[in-house]
């Protein structure tokens, strides 16, 4: 199957952005409630690659191990969400949102506990928006954390090991008073853009009006 | 002179959705729209605006910084902001330019508010 077959068209992929952009918008509001500093994020990009082209646009970024939370969502249409950190700044994300009077061993044992449920806040409120966007429902997987580079996070469990193409939505974001910074990604194999083509029709059909839609 | 409003949004698809809701609002109104901000200022440097609307998340220049100069610029222009990202900072920004916020996705009931304050503003300085 080829990534021609199920090309995204200027307004589909314009309207999946926006979609994108306001679900991360609302998760960095989120995130921000537990940090207590602006997230600053970026604008977000759409790509259809392989998943080993979507690892090396992370490593080209960044040479430190990666820690990531990640939830499977399934419905209409389904992939995997990861809220991504170098393993650096996963710690000083820990310390800012548990308080920095903690010692050492105290942040070890408690950052895995606390990196999920980061993750989790981050990704349901991202996730939750843009299906509710799309008015169709889709459930979540519990969060789970997982060490090591690119390959590792988006070949891992739960996803088709092929070498087919993906969609690979990421935006990055940091928190510039704690050293923090990291990437909220979503990967989508091609049946499920399919599927999610469709909603997004539908999503412009009822923002813009049917009767334009076909105009633009 | 009638009124002329800019819209500024790096999606087409939001710029749709804007300014149908302002067609519904504000038939009257004159829309003209833009990319970015680069483009915005341009369109400004070329003709009289009277109302903007500027999308806070953008490539180059975002929204807040695009309203703090139309602001310096134009100390009476209505400004909206319209995100989805409603963190204190960029509510205290927005503040600070004194513009409106509008939340994402742009729904006709959320720029009614805006739309007609801004209408009445124009109207008492005799526009």
């Amino acid at each position: 199957m080829t990534a021609g077959t199920i090309a995204l068209d200027g307004l589909e992929r314009d309207a999946l952005t926006e979609l994108v952009n306001i679900g991360v918008s609302r998760a960095a509001v989120s995130l921000r409630k537990l940090v207590g500093e602006q997230v600053v994020l970026s604008v977000p990009s759409l790509e259809l690659i392989t998943r080993t082209a979507a690892a090396q646009l992370i490593r080209e970024r960044e040479n430190e191990r990666l820690v990531a939370i990640c939830q499977d969502f399934a419905g209409a249409f389904s992939g995997r969400a990861l809220l991504i950190f170098p393993e650096g700044s996963s710690t000083s994300l820990v310390k800012a949102i548990a308080g920095s009077e903690l010692v050492d061993e105290e942040l070890t044992s408690m950052e895995d506990e606390a990196l999920a449920e980061t993750g989790n806040v981050v990704l349901n409120g991202c996730l939750a928006s843009i299906a509710n966007m799309l008015q169709h429902r889709l459930t979540l997987s519990l969060p789970q954390l997982i060490r090591g580079d690119g390959q590792t996070l988006f070949t891992d469990v739960g996803c088709s090991p092929d070498e087919g193409v993906v969609l690979f939505l990421y935006i990055n974001f940091a928190i510039n008073d704690r050293d923090v910074r990291g990437y909220i990604a979503m990967l989508m194999d091609l049946p499920s853009l399919a599927a999610l083509k469709i909603l997004v029709n539908d999503f412009i059909a009822r923002v813009v009006g049917s009767d334009e839609a076909g105009l633009v | 002179m009638g009124i002329t409003i800019l819209i500024v949004d790096d999606s087409k698809l939001a710029r749709i959705v804007l300014s149908k809701a302002i067609a519904a609002l504000q038939p009257d109104w004159t829309r003209v729209e833009a990319g970015n901000a680069d483009e915005a200022l341009a369109v400004i440097d070329r003709q009289q605006i009277d109302v903007a609307v500027l999308d806070y998340n953008m490539p180059g220049r975002d929204g807040l910084d695009l309203a703090a100069e139309l602001r310096s610029r134009f100390p009476s222009m209505s400004i909206a902001v319209a995100t989805a990202n409603v963190q204190d900072e960029v509510i205290a920004a927005a503040k600070a330019a004194n513009a409106t916020f509008i939340s994402k996705p742009v729904t006709e009931d959320g720029m009614r508010g805006f739309l007609s304050g801004a209408a009445l503003r124009l109207r008492s300085a005799g526009k």
